[in-house]
């Protein structure tokens, strides 16, 4: 029985469910609803939930179980020579598309269910059998895999087979004993919201699994990183050259710094914009201002980060050396390509200046109207006001903000393709073309690496090193809004 | 209005800090205030009361130009402080406030030190010329607030800490600090308990001999325990105006009888 039929079968048999738990409530209360001790609805959903989570539960982890079982016992049928030969995962996977081609060539009747198992390597050729199907081989299949494969197919037959009837099983004991415990004085309403409240418990648990996991396998290939490559070269290392051929140089210094560099131009950009920009939304403008100005800043963070990277690519990139290049208009010969950390700096930079006005205008928004009339009270001007008293008020929040864009300019990918250049390299001048942390992550990801490689592993080590910045930039940031949020109540 | 002032043969103008002649205050289209003029006298505590919505926050807020904070807020009519018209254009409202001080219903003392708390108003305005006469200014508007004592040992502690008495004080002293003439206060006591809302009336009480007090409240106990004269507002209008003990025992008018015997309000 497929995975379609069995959650086919389970929604019929919660349907039928609901329809019997109402009406079996309501006739044990006499058909007087106001005698229930829940509405009838409940009782309805009490019994599709005890049907529905302890079957969907054993069948998902079924589905992750039945796997890793079939692998094993596949495995054991096969020999230690063809292993050596190649290695264990390979022939796995050939075992497992001449099951997939088996599984085909069954469906379109060119065999009958039992020839298929049946067949062996010496009487027919299955390459060519299978490649008239359309399923295309890499090598001629041996007595071996093809026993393989049939055993594998005999095993996952019977393993769906017993999949079914546990599942079905299950849900009709749920079904059942709901509907026992179905009485006009059962408390179905609670039992459904404590359901409710599980159902969210584990919405939330995957989110935080889901992170977990992305750190574990940043972790384990760090790990395998630093076993092939010293870890001391890695961090203080100030060349980067890879080369595919072995012998690279794997140092992140120059690549930090870069990340660093645009950042530190990104924010001097953004900070003072963003933040100008805010205290005019929020001090300043009227409110028909204020209605069109701040949807209008905020277009500029629904725009893809692709787009500015075109931007930086075509469009500042250009200007600057129209002015600072060696025929440019102040002809000072400071740029020699588009490429360069001010480029990229400045356009990520105006990518962040929504993101810093935005954060801040709510901030600013947020300290008490009666500061400001304490303020203006006393004698003080507006401006006066907005300095000594809303700005302080509001600084740890705008910290908070400054530090969120600082976290998301050195994790900022495309602008940096595109913007910054390709080449790493430790320099003071922001003319010239750097490369940061996370383009070299792309550039060594891309591309036909072997994945056991240095050259390849080098990019968790590099994601690692970003992720501990930023996790640390967004604690310090967290830490310091909670630490002065209760200033003002 | 006439046969109040020939009544009261106190009020004269002469005798008068501030000078309200037939001011009216408009949000947006509705009329808060009509017509109200009202003589304030000096070294004197007035106070305005009345049932909520009846005008007499809004019309205190003419006194230092509060409301011209708010955008939709129109005021009509002249108000004098020692005979200067506060409304005319070459007046700077932001000198103006330094010179009318407020203190508002909850007590909103900034977020930084008690001492910078009070120290506020006179760096802004450039009153002490280094740091020990600040440090003087400081001192002694404390001590008139009567917090002194309570917080000279924590200067630097947040103001924000401080009980809401003492933050209510603290906002009276930051007030004082930038010697104003005339302070205003916004129903000073509503957030408080009733011990602290002692405290704050006996401090009113002593600062009646250096200002002019003109207090907003809700409670004719605390009206009748503070002040020398009293105002009655009854929907945007000046209904009454005289000497305190008047007004609680003979007052002219029946909506005034009405709103202190507890009819209505």
């Amino acid at each position: 029985m497929s995975l379609g039929y069995i959650l086919l079968a389970l929604l019929v048999l919660s349907v039928i469910g609901y329809v019997l738990g109402r009406s079996k409530a309501v006739s044990s209360a006499g058909g007087d609803g106001r005698r229930l001790h829940s509405l009838p609805g409940y009782y309805g959903w009490n019994v599709v939930l005890a049907t529905l989570a302890p079957s969907l539960l054993v069948l998902v982890v079924w589905l992750f179980v039945q796997p890793a079982y079939i692998n094993t016992q596949v495995a054991s049928l096969i020999s230690q020579e063809t292993v050596a030969k190649s290695s264990l995962d390979l022939v796995l996977s050939d075992v497992l598309r001449v099951a997939d081609g088996l599984d085909v060539a069954v469906e379109s009747g060119a065999l009958s269910q039992e020839k298929a198992q049946a067949l062996s390597a010496g009487s027919v050729d299955v390459r060519a059998l299978l490649g008239d199907l359309g399923v295309a081989l890499a090598s001629e299949v041996t007595d071996e895999i093809l026993h393989a494969a049939q055993a594998y197919r005999d095993i996952n037959a019977s393993g769906e087979f017993y999949r079914a009837i546990l599942v079905l099983a299950v849900a009709i004991a749920g079904f059942a004993l709901a509907i026992a415990r179905t009485h006009k004085d059962f408390r179905a309403r609670n039992v459904v919201e404590q359901a409710i409240k599980w159902i969210l418990i584990a919405a939330a648990s995957i989110a935080i699994l889901t992170t977990l996991g992305i750190i574990l396998s940043l972790i384990f290939n760090t790990v395998e990183f630093f076993k092939i490559y010293p870890a001391s070269e890695f961090f203080f290392g100030t060349v980067w050259s890879p080369s595919f051929g072995g012998g690279s140089e794997l140092g992140i210094l120059p690549l930090i710094w870069a990340t660093l560099y645009i950042s530190f131009i990104a924010l001097a950009v953004a900070v003072p914009i963003g933040l100008f920009a805010a205290i005019y939304l929020s001090e300043y403008a009227t409110p028909a201002v204020r209605a069109i100005a701040k949807p209008l800043l905020e277009v500029l963070a629904g725009i893809p980060t692709i787009v500015y990277g075109l931007f930086a690519l075509l469009t500042v990139g250009p200007l600057l050396v129209d002015v600072l290049g060696n025929d440019g208009l102040l002809g000072v010969g400071w740029m020699q390509g588009a490429s360069s950390v001010f480029t990229a700096g400045f356009v990520m930079g105006i990518m962040l200046i929504p993101f810093v006005s935005s954060l801040s205008d709510d901030i600013i928004n947020a300290v008490p109207q009666a500061m400001r009339d304490g303020s203006l009270g006393l004698g003080a001007t507006h401006s006066e006001t907005v300095k000594q008293v809303i700005l302080p008020a509001a600084l740890p929040g705008i910290v908070g903000a400054i530090l969120l864009a600082a976290s998301r300019a050195i994790g900022e990918t495309m602008i940096v393709v595109l913007g910054a250049g390709a080449a790493a390299r430790l320099s003071v001048n922001p003319f010239e073309a750097m490369t940061t942390v996370t383009a070299k992550i792309v550039s060594q990801l891309t591309g036909d690496a072997d994945f056991a490689s240095p050259e390849a592993l080098v990019a968790f080590a590099l994601g690692m090193t970003l992720f501990v910045i930023t996790l640390g930039l967004n604690i310090i940031a967290l830490y310091i809004v909670r630490k002065y949020r209760e200033q003002y109540d | 209005m006439n046969k109040i002032s020939s009544f009261d043969e106190t009020n004269d103008m002469t005798d008068s800090k501030i000078t309200a002649r037939n001011v009216q205050v408009y949000y947006g289209d509705t009329h808060a205030i009509k017509d109200v003029s009202i003589n304030i006298k000096p070294q004197a505590v007035t106070a305005f009361i009345g049932p909520s919505g009846c005008g007499k926050s809004t019309f205190l807020r003419t006194i230092n130009r509060m409301n011209d904070t708010i955008d939709i807020c129109r005021v009509e009519g002249k108000i004098l402080i020692d005979d200067e018209d506060i409304y005319d254009p070459k007046v700077d409202p932001v000198q103006l406030r330094a010179k009318v001080g407020m203190v508002f219903q909850k007590p909103n003392p900034f977020p930084k030190s008690i001492y910078d708390n009070v120290a506020y108003g006179p760096r802004i305005h450039g009153l002490a010329r280094n740091k020990s006469e600040l440090d003087e200014i400081i001192e002694s508007s404390l001590q008139k607030a009567g917090l002194w004592a309570e917080v000279k040992d924590r200067l630097h502690a947040p103001g924000t800490g401080l009980s809401g008495g003492q933050q209510q004080r603290l906002c009276i002293a930051r007030a004082i600090a930038v010697s104003p003439e005339v302070i205003l206060m916004d129903e000073p006591c509503s957030a408080l308990d009733p011990i602290a809302t002692a405290k704050v009336e006996e401090l009113i009480d002593e600062l009646r001999e250096n200002y002019t007090i003109v207090i907003v409240t809700h409670s004719m106990q605390q009206a009748a325990r503070v002040s020398q004269r009293t105002a009655f507002f009854h929907l945007g209008v000046l209904v009454e105006e005289g000497l305190t003990q008047d007004i609680f025992t003979s007052p002219r008018d029946k909506r005034t009888e009405d709103y202190i015997t507890g009819r209505f309000g």
